[in-house]
């Protein structure tokens, strides 16, 4: 065999080889079997120096044909087998993805802080200053300076849990109104939400808590008036229960606001067509409201003839309730994490129940 | 107040249905508690048995000729009072009753029967207004036979209860009513004419008032009444008024007060002496008052008396000693108005009765004289009694309206709104005051039955709420632009609130009034008890110092309903004596369980102490007081476990306690933090300032020693880092080891040390050097220490 047939012969053998090479183990021995320092391509490429240049030339060039053919092939090969071995092990990894993840989880919100931190925030954006009062309060500012002297009706209204004769667990939020008021030494407008613990004489049950919170707005400057004041609150049901609230306005009686009024919001379950939750009315009562009484104004310390302002109060229980459906006040104290586990995301894109 | 339809439609002309009346109504400030019918049952006639024999299948049924007027019908009867002649109730075929049943023809015991003869309960009555509770209701003679029943009984009524605001005492009443629903409908009230047969006659009666608290007291004598029941249309109309009647006297005493808000009291005039004395109570007087109870009175109670003897407690309760019985032949009415907050005060001592409540709320003292005569008519007209003419007494109150200046300017600023000066008029017109129009001005007299309306915003009201708030159109306040700002404590808590709950802890809710026991509990300082003056119960009667025990039931309340892995923390107050009353915003967090997990991975991370040092480092150090806190094993109350539980002390005070609570005190592994919000906000603390962070490479190395276990592991990490502060960047613990291969008094510690210097890279041989000055300076500062490892 000349060189040359030997080249043809080592190609053909190397075409026969390779037809069997499956791993990239056995084609590093076809690489070295055919390309390495004792293969017969070497061998051949080692005895090219006894030839003529005329043969030298010729040979060399069979010669790279035949090795650039088996590289080329070999390395093409090499590519194929380690992608498909890179296929093999990457389906042998494959993991189970249904099992459980390793959840952590952010903590939740109590649902009253929701509602709470949802109402002071839109105050805030319209200028309201958040304040803060006691809890242990004087009957002066729970009541006297509310308008409420001692023996009056209205004290029946929130039967109190007193400490002294003096002292008690305030009965609702508006003595931090009586406060501001008081603490505002130049008598300028004033602009304030407040919110917190309150506390009545009642037995607990699905509808009544002893303790409760209540969220409380002044706003005192000149020429403020009852539209100002239900333009306010018709801003604050829609952000609460949903663009399409419309709400209503009834008389009602407070010692310390005058005239009075409850606001009621259509109902957003039924849409005034009447159902269990507004109790066939179509209307849901959340919150009573007023103009502050001149004497209470005037016991503050703002002149009446100047000064005029409005109030409003809700229980954020109450609210808190209607906006997710909860229908026992007691879960709000007794913490069940299952309880609290549901608060645990943001609000959806409507408020509409339907 | 419960209001019946037909009484008020004596008063004003109800030409609306029940719903629209309520809705309308509801709208200026009345709410309804509820609509009931009086009888709510239809086709009921007075029958007449005419016949009655006995089944002849059963020893208790009887079987009636009922005559129904239009017809004699065979009735079968079980009630044991049913006999012939009597004017009886029927449920016709067809009839309805109260509890649904439907009358139907049946066969009892092979009898045909068409209707049933009813008792009282039957048609719905409740059973505290009936007296003869066994049998079938039996009627007068007079009754006639096949009348509606409900009509002749008077029961086809409807009553509206409405739930009155405290302002407005003077819609306790019939009349009060009326003006109120004229007001609303637009319609006048209608006149109430009686007309009694006075007769003149001296009776030496003087009365006179020791105090100011009775402003007016009028007296009339009514003689030889004839006690008896009450015509049926009284006794309905207390029934639906929630009244029980009684018999014709006492009756119309509460009739009276019902439909004109005046109460009044009735003597025995035979019981009581010519003079009649109104004073104050003085302290510990005892009385007996007419249920029999003796009664030890307050000083400033008042009290109607004779020379001698007590006669009534004033606008409360009446006397044994001078009550109407069977017996009584003379009435002496009073028809007087007593100070409301004395009454109050009185009432919540005695009884709060029916008569309390309207004096409490305030009485129209334009009325006092007419319910006088009305009673006195009505006695004569239904206890045959004779009116004695005069009117004993005085009445010192101002009977003149008030009169109160509107200006329609004022009211449209306050209300935001534009009434024509006309429809002011007009709805002052709709309350039935009288006004004058004074340049722009209107004057309003206001009738003396308004207790409420004193000033005028209260008038502005009165027009707002019957002009409709609803026609009012929305507008925002002016003001000056600003912005709205949270005060620091809420800014601070909030912030609180936010890191916590990143850190995976739900926030809850607890009561601030616990029972004593919890409390005693749990008493992390001395401190002395808040207690209230009146709980509701010994479950909620103190006032807690440590948000720990309700976390505690928290957590047991949530174990119990196998909810395990608990993390919860609470904001709020603590409550404390120091000099004066206090409250102190607290943190506590309890944990138990697991707080990161996968089961199926066995990857775990368990509540224990250092998990809970973690939270509140993570915490501390977010309120920027990282470096500045300590933890230290003493002062550990005996609630806590005592090895397992430090005090945390940021420069030196102290702010709470870490740890677990004591095994003695609860089975679970419940590890729980408290902490004063009030001292952390009294931290100073730096803001945020960026800090190069090294361009050269640190070098870690490890280093471990065997130390004796009493020393603790921050005191070897303090020792390291003085070694040479400038290039020790950070000393942490990466490895305790307790066990066989060491002395069982030893623990073996393993520090991981990062060396960095901020100006250039540190070679090996520089920090060997460091390294072995370490060595050296913990091996001398811990005598009997070893190198175990490098």
């Amino acid at each position: 065999m000349d060189n040359n047939e030997k080249l043809k012969y080592i190609v053909d053998s190397y075409n026969k080889d390779i037809k069997t090479i499956d791993d990239s183990l056995k084609l590093n021995e076809m690489r070295v079997k055919y390309l390495g320092k004792k293969s017969e391509i070497q061998e051949i490429s080692l005895n090219l120096g006894s030839l003529s240049i005329e043969e030298k030339k010729e040979l060399g060039k069979s010669l790279n044909e035949a090795k650039k053919y088996i590289e080329g092939d070999l390395n093409r090969l090499t590519e194929e087998i380690k992608n498909k071995e890179l296929t093999t092990k990457l389906n042998k990894e494959k993991i189970d993805l249904t099992l459980p993840g390793t959840k952590f989880e952010l903590g939740t919100k109590h649902p009253i802080s929701i509602v709470r931190e949802e109402i002071e925030e839109l105050f805030v954006s319209m200028g309201y200053d958040v304040l803060d009062g006691p809890e242990l309060e004087e009957d002066l500012y729970n009541f006297e300076m509310l308008n409420i002297p001692k023996g009056h009706p209205a004290r029946d209204m929130q039967d109190s849990f007193y400490i002294t004769e003096e002292k008690l667990l305030r009965t609702h939020t508006s003595p931090v109104q009586a406060r501001a008021m008081l603490n505002n030494k130049e008598k300028s407008p004033i602009r304030i939400i407040c919110s917190g613990y309150t506390y009545r004489k009642d037995n607990d049950d699905a509808t009544h808590s002893h303790q409760f919170h209540q969220i409380e707005g002044l706003f005192i400057d000149e020429n403020i008036s009852m539209s100002d004041l239900k333009g306010t609150l018709e801003l604050l049901s829609k952000k609460l229960f949903g663009e399409s609230r419309e709400i209503r306005i009834r008389s009602s009686y407070f010692p310390f606001t005058e005239p009075s009024i409850e606001i009621d919001i259509s109902c957003f379950n039924c849409n005034k067509k009447g159902c269990s939750i507004c109790k066939n009315s179509g209307w849901i009562e959340i919150l009573g409201a007023g103009m502050v009484h001149p004497s209470v104004l005037r016991m503050g310390g703002y002149d009446p003839d100047k000064y005029s302002g409005f109030a409003f109060g809700m229980g954020l229980e109450r609210i808190a309730m209607l906006k997710f459906g909860i229908n026992d006040v007691r879960y709000f104290y007794s913490n069940d994490i299952r309880f609290l586990n549901q608060f645990n995301k943001i609000e959806g894109d409507s408020n509409e129940s339907k | 107040m419960k209001v019946s339809k037909k009484w008020l439609s004596e008063f004003i002309d109800l030409d609306i249905s029940t719903d629209e009346l309520v809705d309308k109504m509801l709208m200026i400030g009345n709410e309804t508690d509820s609509i009931n019918k009086l009888s709510d049952s239809t086709n009921l006639v007075v029958g007449h048995i005419v016949d009655k024999k006995p089944h002849p299948d059963s020893d208790h049924l009887n079987v009636c000729m009922v005559n129904l007027g239009d017809n004699i019908y065979q009735i079968v009867c079980g009630a044991s009072n049913v006999d012939k002649n009597q004017k009886v109730i029927v449920a016709k075929v067809g009839a309805t009753l109260p509890n649904g049943l439907e009358i139907k023809k049946a066969i009892i015991r092979g009898i045909e029967s068409n209707g049933m003869i009813c008792s009282l309960e039957e048609l719905g009555i409740e059973s505290k207004y009936i007296e003869n509770k066994d049998g079938i209701y039996v009627l007068d003679d007079n009754a006639p036979i096949g009348k509606d029943a409900l009509e002749y009984m008077h029961y086809d009524d409807t009553i509206i209860d409405f739930s009155l605001t405290a302002n407005r005492g003077d819609l306790q009443s019939i009349v009060g009513m009326a003006y109120e629903v004229g007001a609303v409908l637009n319609k006048k009230i209608k006149e109430d004419n009686f007309k009694i047969n006075e007769i003149n006659e001296k009776h030496n009666i003087s009365i006179v008032s020791n105090t100011d608290k009775c402003t007016s007291y009028l007296s009339k004598i009514v003689k030889n009444v004839v006690i008896k029941e009450s015509p049926n249309f009284i006794k309905a109309r207390l029934m639906a008024s929630g009244i029980r009647p009684i018999n014709n006297v006492v009756d119309i005493s509460n009739y009276i007060m019902i439909e004109y808000g005046q109460p009044l009291h009735f003597f025995d005039y035979d019981k009581i002496d010519n003079n009649i004395i109104v004073r104050e109570a003085d302290e510990e007087e005892k009385f007996k008052t007419l249920d029999g109870i003796d009664r030890i009175l307050n000083k400033g109670d008042i009290l109607i008396t004779n020379k001698d003897q007590i006669l009534a407690v004033a606008g409360v309760m009446g006397g044994l000693n001078s009550e109407v019985t069977n017996e009584t032949k003379n009435i002496l009415i009073e028809s007087a108005i007593f100070n409301p907050f004395s009454i109050r005060k009185t009432s919540k001592n005695i009884y709060r009765s029916e008569s309390s409540i309207r004096f409490e709320k305030g009485v129209d003292p334009s009325r006092t004289e007419k319910a006088l005569n009305k009673a006195a008519y009505l006695l004569q007209e239904y206890a045959y009694g004779e009116v004695v003419k005069e009117i004993y007494g005085f009445n010192n109150n101002e009977l003149k309206d008030k009169e109160i200046m509107l200006s329609p300017n004022k009211l449209n600023r306050l209300l935001g709104m534009n009434i024509e000066i006309k429809y002011i008029e007009d709805i002052l017109n709709k309350l039935n005051f009288k006004y004058e129009n004074i340049k722009d001005n209107i004057k309003v007299f206001v009738p003396r039955r308004r207790l409420d309306i004193n000033i005028e915003e209260d008038l502005i009201e009165e027009v707002g709420r019957l002009y409709g708030y609803n026609n009012m159109k929305p507008t925002y306040p002016i003001g000056v632009v600003k912005l709205g700002r949270y005060n620091d404590t809420y800014n601070y808590i909030k912030k609180i609130h936010n890191k916590l709950r990143s850190l995976g802890l739900n926030e809850i809710k607890t009561y601030s009034l616990q029972n004593e026991k919890d409390f005693n509990k749990f008493s992390i300082n001395n401190y002395s008890l808040i207690k209230l003056l009146q709980p509701l119960s010994d479950e909620r009667n103190t006032l807690r110092n440590s948000l720990i025990p309700s976390m505690i039931n928290t957590i047991e309340y949530n174990l119990y309903r196998n909810n395990k892995d608990l993390f919860l923390y609470e904001i709020g107050k603590s409550y404390y004596i120091d000099n004066d009353y206090k409250e102190e915003n607290k943190l506590c967090i309890g944990i138990t369980g697991k707080y990161l997990y996968n089961d199926w991975q066995h990857s775990v991370i368990n509540s224990d102490f250092y998990l809970l040092k973690g939270i509140v480092e993570s915490l501390l150090d977010y309120l920027g007081l990282n470096n500045r806190y300590k933890f230290v094993n003493e002062n550990i109350p005996k609630e806590f476990h005592p090895g397992k539980t430090a005090s945390i002390y940021i420069d030196n005070i102290h702010i709470g306690y870490i740890g677990a609570i004591n095994p003695t005190l609860y089975d679970e592994e419940i590890y729980v933090v408290e902490l004063s919000i009030e001292k952390l906000i009294t931290l100073k603390t730096r803001n945020i300032k960026y800090k190069e962070i090294t361009k050269y490479p640190s070098i870690i190395k490890d280093l471990s020693f065997i130390i004796d276990k009493s020393i603790n592991s921050i005191d070897v990490v303090n020792t390291i880092k003085k070694s040479n502060s400038k290039v020790i960047e950070k000393v942490e613990v990466f490895d305790l080891y307790l066990g066989e291969k060491i002395e069982s008094n030893k623990v073996s510690l393993g520090f991981k040390i990062t060396f960095t210097d901020n100006t250039k890279t540190l070679t090996d041989s520089e920090v060997n050097i460091y390294f072995n000055k370490i060595i050296e300076d913990v091996l001398k500062t811990y005598e009997g220490s070893i190198l175990r490892d490098k």
